[in-house]
């Protein structure tokens, strides 16, 4: 057993003050994070391994004594991904302590060559599965962070705003995938039900391509729309789109299409029996045919 | 005592609001009764409310659309009403998508649709749902 536990239990100060100096030196976004703050950490860690229970070895990082410390060093990790650090910065303000570590080992009075390099290969070790530690929770709290971006995007994503009456309009804007279709096609059909909406229009402008699934999507939710007692009219399909789906052999003979979101409001305005008129303006000079819509 | 779901008459359509769960058994009785009171009134529309039903599988969606194809047999256009959402997603992924069913929003534009459909192929009628007793 390694006599380097001990070492550290006796010179724990000089031990906080030499990993302190080297973090200073190596961490460089200083902006991240105050001297201060900093000095608590290292401090809190130094503690946690030095009164580290009663035979508890360095050399078995999995023994239950170790848990006080990986749930602080994971707790830091969380912080510091959310701080926006790097992953190499985080794993740094671990590593930097092995140098502290393999100093203490050698100031040990009569250690010969063979027992300094076992130490030496401990305290290695030992800081080794500590940095693992702190990337794998480094990495874990960036999923958190993704998966809840990811979410609010969903959400940001799939407004239903009302043009008129009975008639809402779904302007979709970026790829789409199952997910995101699923989200589309409960707030499309949401929206349906509490405007009391006859008409819903699809806006594609905002998609930049379209494959079968996505086709498959759009047809899902137009059916679900006609189960419900709405229609469903596909706007701003550009000549690409166009051109995509006939190659691919999506049949859209059952879907009224429009290319332009203004030609299928007026197409639902003309099914709910409204039409847009200009007014007429005697006093204007001007030779501008009205055209009623 | 045996579970059913009731048919209402106004004039010439008939009126169903389904406001229990569904099950096979319940929606059999409710396909055996509506034949029965369509040939039985001579009715020309057929309405069914379903804002209730939260509910459904693949047999309740084949038995509503068995129910339309058979009142259109029977010389009665049906309209299906209220679907929720939720229901309507289920019935998409089961691949159901029912066309031959007509479907409204709600009572009032289902029951607008039955004016005037009726209306169109009963040349006396005027479009106007009368009470008038046959």
């Amino acid at each position: 057993m390694s006599k380097l536990l001990g070492a550290i239990q006796q010179n724990r100060e000089s031990l906080l003050q030499d990993w302190l100096e080297r973090l200073r030196s190596a961490i460089q976004r200083r902006d991240l994070i105050t001297d201060q703050e900093l000095k608590n950490q290292a401090s809190e860690i130094v503690a946690l391994i030095a009164d580290v229970p009663q035979g508890t070895t360095l050399e078995d990082f999995n023994a239950a004594g170790w848990q006080a410390l990986k749930a602080m060093l994971a707790n830091i990790s969380v912080s510091r991904a959310a701080a926006g650090f790097t992953p190499s910065e985080t794993a740094i303000f671990v590593l930097s302590l092995k140098p502290a570590l393999f100093a203490i080992a050698r100031q040990q009075p009569g250690n010969n060559a063979d027992e300094l390099f076992s130490e030496v290969l401990t305290a290695n070790e030992f800081v080794d599965k500590l940095a693992l530690h702190t990337t794998d929770s480094y990495i874990h709290g960036r999923d958190q962070i993704i998966i809840r971006q990811q979410e609010e995007m969903l959400e940001l994503s799939t407004p239903v705003v009302t043009l008129w009456d009975g008639i809402v309009a779904l302007p979709l804007i970026g790829t789409l995938d199952s997910a995101r279709t699923q989200v589309v096609m409960e707030s499309l059909l949401q929206a349906i039900v509490q405007t009391n909406s006859k008409f819903a229009i699809i806006d594609i402008t905002g998609v930049p391509t379209v494959d079968t699934l996505v086709a498959q999507h759009l047809l899902k939710t137009i059916t679900a729309a006609r189960l419900m007692g709405a229609e469903c009219i596909i706007s701003g399909i550009r000549p690409q789109i166009a051109q995509t789906i006939v190659h691919l052999g999506i049949n859209l003979q059952d879907v009224v299409t429009k290319s332009k979101l203004a030609d299928a409001f007026r197409l639902a305005l003309e099914r709910s029996g409204r039409k847009v008129v200009r007014l007429d303006k005697p006093s204007d000079g001007n030779v501008v045919g009205n055209r009623g819509v | 005592m045996m579970e059913r779901i009731p048919i209402l008459r106004m004039g010439n359509y008939l009126l169903v609001t389904i406001q229990v769960d569904m099950h096979d058994k319940l929606a059999l009785t409710l396909q055996d009764d509506l034949t029965a009171r369509i040939s039985e009134v001579d009715a020309k529309g057929v309405l069914i409310d379903i804002s209730s039903l939260e509910i459904v599988d693949s047999f309740i969606g084949r038995t509503l659309a068995n129910i339309a194809s058979m009142a259109r047999v029977l010389d009665a256009e049906t309209v299906v009403v209220g679907m929720q959402p939720a229901v309507a997603i289920t019935l998409v992924e089961l691949g159901m998508s029912l066309p031959g069913i007509r479907t409204a929003l709600n009572v009032e534009s289902g029951m607008e649709y039955l004016r005037d459909t009726v209306g169109v192929h009963e040349g006396s009628d005027d479009g106007i749902g009368d009470s008038r007793e046959d």
